[in-house]
């Protein structure tokens, strides 16, 4: 008890001049010519632009609710976020059918339902793949309807679901392709290591662009005569493929950095080949690979908007077709700084907490 | 049960040979490649089936047939009645010109916003943060759509271009530039010039050389700026200034004389250098926070300064930390330029694109396309191995 009384006592204030604000803006932003002079310039350029920024995204705006007329007004000099109150849903849904949009915002509520609960590492376990089928499951039902529910052709789909679907289903269909190849790509087989590793750099050699377009002209020309692929499906498939052979890299890149002993102990207690993968490496291997494996799904989420290309109205799509309004079309770039926000918040949370569990996952395991 | 298991293994048979890791590992091949000779055999056959059905002829003989499209922006000659084969060519141009430009401009703004997040000046390093997470985390094609968007839409009318500095004008057509005419002078003047380039690298050398051996550091910056300007001046003057540019002037409707850059062209360089920046900007730092801080202050001991420091000791460290991800990331810019196709700038994908609309040749054109990717995808992968093994010989 002494000794934490001892403890408590009011410690000596440090030497003058060590601490404080003045100090800290003289080591911070003046410490030195150059150093000076940088904060100088930086300072006037924000004081030059920030006040007439906010004044045109907050004082001189036009908010939600008023006409394109109020916006035609103040055009030069305040933002019309009217576009935004006027188009949102067409931006956020696309042309999915307007007296159905509850059903594409349940179906994110439950893939985002789905996402968050993997992120929460008290769920990690082999249960996730359950939750993850029904999950998607679920999302299909909503979205395209049967059992009760109207159903919408994909060509409706639409939109920040579309983007999302294409993402998230992406990654899940595609990382259990990349395990294998990651695998197959370290097998001491020679043919199956030269079929993944052919495989995965064919991939990465190329544009994800050029996979769509492969996907929009030559799957048609590969299937059976007289099958039709929807057109939602070949832009997923080509995503699937394309992201299995990204994620492939970034698993071998957490089996290589496995120490070989983990291997080499599972072959001493005699367990085969799958035993040693499912129960010895891979659960060792995923886990450091964890971060760049979210790092990855930043990647393909930004992807996705390549769908716009080839003509599907992902997020970025229907906002350019919503645009497409002679009213409201001089407005874009509130248009567009709508929906980089959204992608900003999907990219930057992930990104967060990539960094989150690169802190708390570091164990150890990683080869010194 | 347990008596038939035992018998298999005494008599061999097929069961023990399934244990035999060896001979599972030939049969495991045997599958996997049987399976996948199946799948292609599978598609190849639908394929010609399909061909046969739609009355399509493969080959690659329609490169020599007449294009018929024009191409706006082109390295090389060309004109609607060149061949489909030339137009590949001046698409894969394109694609070099925008790669090429983009790889040293993203590279340029990556360094030094890589050093500026580091920047012991506060705001300097938040504003460099601030940067990178925010073009980080914004899709590329939704970057280039916005700077399209801007140039050709809230730019002015040509009429009253914004002109930063004379000559040079911005407006809704692109940046009109001052273009040099040919003068027989030139030759001589570029020759000079390349010759006192060379004498200064060999100047720069034997200074060096003389530091290693002496210890004492000869005149640089002097003798090297004498050595490029002035035999390059005295040419200029004696030859009779042969340097003159034709610069544009606005006339009624639009820029004449001078070179332009494009819109499309002017949107896709800013749109993949600054996105493409702020990923080799993280490589950047990753690699300087890679070397570690007794680097700095040993050199620091040594009396070196701030700038020296970073210069001599801690980036020649932390390049093999940078170069390999660099690596990817010029191979991302090299691959994201063909996003170009969306806002209308003639790459390789998008003049391949309108070959296989006018021809219907999706097989051959797609083929081409993809086989041209590859190529310039590893040269590039060889060339940063190459310079990778360079670098990484500095250590020890």
């Amino acid at each position: 008890m002494q000794q934490v009384d001892h403890l408590t006592t009011t410690p000596e204030a440090p030497p003058r001049g060590s601490s404080g604000a003045f100090v800290w803006v003289r080591k911070n932003l003046f410490g030195s010519i150059f150093s000076s002079i940088l904060t100088l310039v930086i300072c006037g350029l924000i004081i030059w632009f920030v006040p007439s920024l906010v004044e045109w995204a907050l004082i001189k705006a036009v908010w939600p609710g008023a006409g394109a007329d109020a916006c035609r007004a103040a055009s030069g000099e305040g933002a019309c976020w009217a576009v935004i109150g006027d188009k949102w849903r067409l931006i956020i849904f696309g042309r999915y059918p307007f007296d159905e949009h509850w059903r594409p915002t349940l179906a994110m509520l439950v893939l985002m339902g789905t996402v968050l609960v993997s992120c929460d590492r008290r769920f990690w376990s082999a249960r996730l793949i359950v939750v993850w089928i029904l999950g998607m499951l679920v999302f299909l039902w909503l979205m395209g309807g049967g059992f009760g529910l109207t159903s919408v052709p994909t060509g409706l789909w639409g939109g920040l679901p579309l983007t999302m679907m294409l993402a998230f289903f992406g990654m899940v269909v595609a990382f259990p392709l990349a395990i294998l190849l990651a695998l197959g790509r370290r097998s001491s087989l020679p043919l199956i290591k030269v079929v993944s590793v052919v495989y995965i750099e064919l991939i990465r050699g190329v544009p994800l662009i050029s996979l769509l377009f492969m996907g929009s002209f030559l799957l048609p020309l590969f299937m059976p005569a007289g099958t039709t692929i929807d057109a939602v499906l070949r832009a997923q498939i080509a995503i699937i493929l394309f992201q299995a052979a990204y994620l492939a890299e970034t698993i071998r890149g957490g089996l290589q950095a496995l120490p070989k002993g983990q291997s080499e102990a599972a072959d001493a207690l005699a367990l085969g080949y799958w035993k040693t993968q499912l129960l010895i490496v891979l659960p060792q291997a995923l886990k450091i690979s964890i971060p760049p494996i979210v790092g990855s799904l930043i990647s393909l989420f930004k992807d996705t908007s390549l769908v716009a290309i080839v003509s599907l109205s992902d997020l970025l799509l229907s906002m350019r077709q919503a645009m497409g309004d002679p009213v409201w079309r001089p407005f874009f770039v509130e248009a567009f700084l709508f929906i980089m926000l959204i992608y900003w918040a999907f990219c930057f949370s992930m990104s967060k907490y990539s960094q989150y569990l690169e802190r708390t996952l570091e164990t150890g395991h990683r080869r010194r | 049960m347990a008596t038939a298991g035992l018998s298999a293994q005494r008599t061999g048979g097929l069961g023990a040979a399934w244990r035999n890791p060896r001979v599972r590992g030939i049969i495991y091949q045997i599958v996997v490649v049987g399976l996948l000779a199946a799948l292609i055999a599978f598609l190849v056959n639908n394929t010609i089936t399909n061909l046969a059905i739609r009355q399509i002829r493969t080959g690659y003989d329609f490169l020599a047939q007449q294009a018929g499209f024009n191409i706006g922006e082109h390295v090389i000659p060309f004109a609607p009645s060149d061949s489909y084969g030339r137009a590949i060519v001046v698409g894969f141009l394109n694609t070099l010109k925008v790669s090429i430009l983009g790889i040293i401009i993203a590279s340029a703004i990556g360094v030094l916003m890589g050093i500026a997040r580091l920047s012991s000046n506060w705001l300097l390093a938040k504003v460099a943060m601030v940067y990178i997470e925010i073009v980080r985390n914004i899709p590329l094609l939704l970057q280039l759509f916005f700077w399209y968007a801007i140039i050709s839409q809230l730019l002015p009318n040509p009429r009253d271009a914004l002109v930063p500095v004379p000559g040079f004008a911005l407006s809704k057509m692109g940046l009109q530039m001052p273009a040099l005419i040919y003068d027989p002078g030139q030759t001589p003047l570029v020759i000079i010039f390349l010759i006192s380039m060379i004498a200064a690298y060999f100047y720069y050398r034997w200074a060096r050389r003389r530091q290693a051996a002496t210890g004492r550091e000869p005149k640089l910056l002097l003798p090297i700026i004498g050595l490029i300007v002035l035999p390059t001046l005295v040419a200029y003057l004696v030859l009779g200034a042969p340097l003159h540019f034709d610069v544009p002037t606005f006339t009624r409707f639009n820029y004449q004389g001078g070179t332009s850059i494009t819109p499309e062209f002017l949107a896709l360089l800013v749109g993949l250098s600054i996105y493409t920046g702020s990923f080799i900007a993280e490589n950047v730092r990753s690699g300087i926070l890679g070397v570690p801080w007794g680097q700095s202050e040993a050199s620091s001991a040594l009396g070196l300064r701030r700038g020296q420091q970073m210069r001599l000791v801690v980036l020649p460290q932390a390049l093999r930390i940078i170069v390999p991800p660099t690596t990817s990331q010029y191979l991302n810019l090299t691959k994201n330029s063909s996003l170009a196709v969306a806002i209308g700038y003639p790459d390789l994908l998008s003049v391949t694109n309108t070959t296989l609309n006018q021809t219907g040749q999706a097989i051959e054109c797609i083929s081409i396309m993809m086989g041209i990717y590859l190529v310039i995808s590893l040269a590039i992968s060889l060339f940063m191995n190459w310079y990778n093994k360079r670098v990484a010989l500095v250590e020890r």
